[in-house]
């Protein structure tokens, strides 16, 4: 069967009723000791990054001590999943985390429009992995993807993966410009079919970025190919997601669809920057029963 | 990994319950002559209030004085006087919908979640719908001129949004009433008995009786009383159409149901099956436009019973006032009994029973939700009204088989239509025999929608510009 007849034979998303269920499943109330596990959980979800074209080694060797440590006044505070740089910011992030654990993502492949020759593609992305990147976060083409070039995406990103050896492959599908929730579930399963780790909603440069929407047509995507498959797929939405409640959020959804095996920062994960010092606060909150103020966590 | 939702619940101190309640008659609460009796929590059994029973002397007292007010100030106001009244009962019931929320959920066993985001919004929304047609009477298409005393009989599953339902068109057009709320849910309209005072609504316009079948007897039987609006079981509907049989009170009544959620192979299966669990899981079920049919196209059998008791485990049955329940009390041990009684039947015809491991609370009404599958029109799950938790999964091959099993029913309420393709959804709407068909969509409600069954479902519409047909008539 062709992949066009597979992916144009998968099941619509009806809007209405996707955006219906997000709203019931936003209306969980997690509190105290389930908030505390869940915003710990979050903080180790966290690929915490930076991707400006004003980086420099000092700032993401600033941002990778922040990774392994959020909140130098507790301890006991997880370390995050990852630090998500450029390609030419991996060297000092890998000096910078040592054997921490802390994994190093790359974007790569022309990031974030994807608009370059494959060639390109996989120099950018063995670049990254010889400085030493163990997460390789990629765009699709999505010119291909809309003119209904399914064979391209599905090639190129089978390339990428094997560009990537060992490290693990994130696809990035830039829902918000394929629009609508079908377009989202046909990446979704072409991404998984051509051997993505992990599938990504958004780059964070394109307005809308990650939503809860989006990511629920995501995990069922992982959900549903496992059950086909075999192999299990992680989801990251990326982008957007800012305070602990929405995180929390996010998480609820993950157990309630995908279900909790999806709840390990190896099969789910957070692309973002500002939504770690709030996961912070709101973790000194809990821990001392009042709000502390943004200059109690650390701006890095 | 576990992520272990700990308890939410929502405080019950927002609510002051009392020892005891009368009735509300004349805009005054008074003791009713009949044998009080107790109004229970059926999510823990303990009794929450002694109730007044009204005997026909009160019945006879709450009608004069709705005549009353009916003859010297509720008909005699101009519409737009009277819309002031319900614009500020559907302003008092918005601004205290918490307080609302809390003692339907307590008084009811429904989820906090379904009585705070559905019957509670519904209800000032049905207030204000209706306050808005009370000066354009005119334009209804029914006449302008009330019909007088409507006494109206509701049912436990809905209590408040059912007497939001009765009340606001009936005042709207100019009528004043006489309801009886169901003997087991009292107590949210015993409080909206307080909003009327706190609307400072004229004393006699909304007269309020609590009691079991008697009472609701002699309120329809009252020769004084001009209509009758009922919404409950159909067994007690056609009594009430025996016992009106010749007499000039016009009548609506919306009754039972069994409606066919009808699932095609090219629907949108994620919604679709929350559709469904929608459709069966609401109020734990006891809802008369339930969807506790589930006609699946055979081919996707197996894809759609997958999905649904995955989702179905994640459903949370238990103290419905944590915000993070989902599936609540039964109303009733009588009702209990009722949904344990079809549901063996189901078992002992041989359909194959499925739910999700949950434990039930020690005390109180509970039932697991519940699937059957390999269910055939001939089984008495397939036909009658089960009124619970509990789904009867059948199969068709094709469109004409689905409209034909939909269909083959006494009932005639509702129906779902799951499929991607609108032409399908124009054509099953238009050969369906239902009141209400939703596409791709259930259980949802709005004032401005009408609802009412056919044959043993009921007649008369309730909603939108034809509930005003209920409660008007042409003056020529």
């Amino acid at each position: 069967m062709s992949l066009r007849t597979t992916l144009e034979g998968l099941p619509g998303v009806d809007r209405v009723g996707a955006e219906a269920r997000v709203a019931g499943l936003g209306t969980r109330s997690i509190k105290t000791t389930a908030k505390a596990w869940a915003i710990d959980l979050a903080i180790s979800m966290v690929d915490l990054t930076t991707l400006e074209g004003s980086d420099t080694p000092g700032k993401v060797r600033a941002l990778a001590a922040k990774a392994q440590r959020p909140d130098p006044t507790d301890l006991t505070c997880p370390s995050v999943a990852a630090v998500c740089v450029y390609p030419d910011m991996v060297a000092p992030v890998v000096d910078a985390l040592g054997d921490s654990g802390v994994h190093i993502a790359s974007v790569a492949t022309a990031f974030p429009s994807g608009r370059s020759s494959l060639a390109i593609k996989l120099a950018d992305t063995a670049y990254a992995v010889a400085a030493g990147a163990d997460e390789i976060d990629m765009v699709i083409d999505r010119g291909a993807f809309l003119a209904g070039d399914y064979d391209t995406v599905f090639d190129q990103i089978a390339a990428v993966k094997e560009a990537c050896g060992t490290a693990h492959l994130k696809v990035i599908c830039e829902t918000g410009e394929l629009a609508t929730y079908d377009n989202v579930r046909r990446a979704s399963w072409l991404a998984m079919l051509a051997g993505a780790d992990f599938i990504k909603t958004s780059t964070g440069k394109v307005q809308p970025a990650a939503t809860m929407p989006v990511t629920l047509v995501m995990l069922e995507a992982v959900r549903d190919f496992r059950r086909e498959t075999g192999r299990q797929v992680g989801v990251k939405p990326a982008g957007g997601i800012r305070t602990s409640k929405d995180a929390i959020k996010y998480l609820v959804m993950v157990n309630e669809v995908a279900g909790d095996d999806w709840l390990d920062p190896a099969w789910f994960r957070f692309g973002a920057s500002t939504l770690l010092n709030d996961l912070l606060l709101q973790r000194q909150k809990l821990s001392t029963g009042h709000y502390s103020g943004p200059d109690y966590v650390t701006l890095d | 990994m576990k992520f272990e939702y700990a308890p939410a619940p929502e405080s019950a101190s927002i609510v002051d319950i009392k020892s005891s309640y009368g009735l509300f008659i004349d805009g005054e609460f008074v003791d009713g002559r009949g044998t009080a009796f107790k109004t229970v929590n059926p999510a823990t059994e303990e009794t929450l209030a002694e109730i007044s029973e009204a005997t026909a002397d009160d019945v006879d007292a709450a009608v004069r004085a709705a005549r009353r007010a009916y003859e010297d100030v509720w008909s005699a106001m101009p519409g737009r006087e009277r819309a002031k009244y319900l614009y500020r009962i559907a302003r008092i019931m918005a601004e205290r919908s918490r307080e609302f929320a809390v003692l339907e959920t307590i008084d009811n066993g429904k989820p906090i979640r379904e009585s705070r985001d559905v019957d509670l919004p519904l209800v000032s929304q049905w207030f204000f719908y209706y306050a808005g047609w009370a000066d354009k009477l005119e334009h209804s298409g029914f006449g302008s001129t009330p019909l007088g005393v409507a006494g109206q009989v509701i049912p436990w599953n809905f209590p408040l949004m059912m007497l939001a339902w009765k009340i606001a068109p009936a005042l709207a057009a100019g009528n004043t009433v006489v309801l009886k709320p169901a003997e087991t849910t009292p107590l949210t309209a015993l409080l909206f008995a307080e909003v009327c005072q706190q609307a400072e609504l004229p004393p006699g316009v909304v007269n309020i009786v609590t009691g079991a079948g008697a009472t609701g007897q002699a309120l329809i039987e009252h020769p004084d009383v001009d209509k009758v609006a009922f919404t409950g079981s159909t067994a007690v509907g056609k009594q009430i159409a025996r016992s009106l049989a010749g007499t000039k009170k016009r009548l609506t009544l919306e009754l039972g149901g069994k409606g066919a959620n009808i699932v095609f192979d090219d629907a949108p299966l994620d919604e679709a099956v929350e559709g469904i669990v929608t459709g069966v899981f609401f109020n734990q079920g006891q809802v008369c436009c339930a969807g506790s049919r589930l006609l699946v196209q055979e081919s996707i059998l197996d894809a759609v019973m997958e999905r649904l008791k995955d989702r179905m485990s994640t459903l949370r049955l238990g103290d419905p006032l944590d915000k993070n329940t989902d599936i609540g009390a039964i109303n009733s041990a009588r009702q209990l009994a009722r949904i344990t009684d079809l549901a063996s039947a189901g078992d002992a015809e041989g359909a194959e029973r499925w739910s999700p491991s949950c434990a039930l609370p020690e005390s109180g009404f509970w039932y697991a939700p519940t699937v059957f599958t390999g269910v055939t029109q001939a089984h008495r799950i397939a036909q009658e009204e089960i009124f619970g938790p509990v789904l009867s999964v059948l199969t068709f091959r094709t469109p004409a088989e689905a409209v034909e099993k939909a269909n083959n029913t006494p009932y005639g309420l509702s129906a779902g239509v799951w499929t991607d393709k609108g032409s399908r959804i124009l054509a099953m709407t238009s050969q369906l025999r239902a009141g209400v068909v939703w596409a791709n969509t259930f259980n949802k409600f709005d004032p401005a929608s009408p609802f009412g069954g056919y044959q043993e479902s009921g007649y008369g519409r309730e909603g939108g510009r034809h509930g005003l047909g209920a409660y008007l008539k042409e003056v020529r």
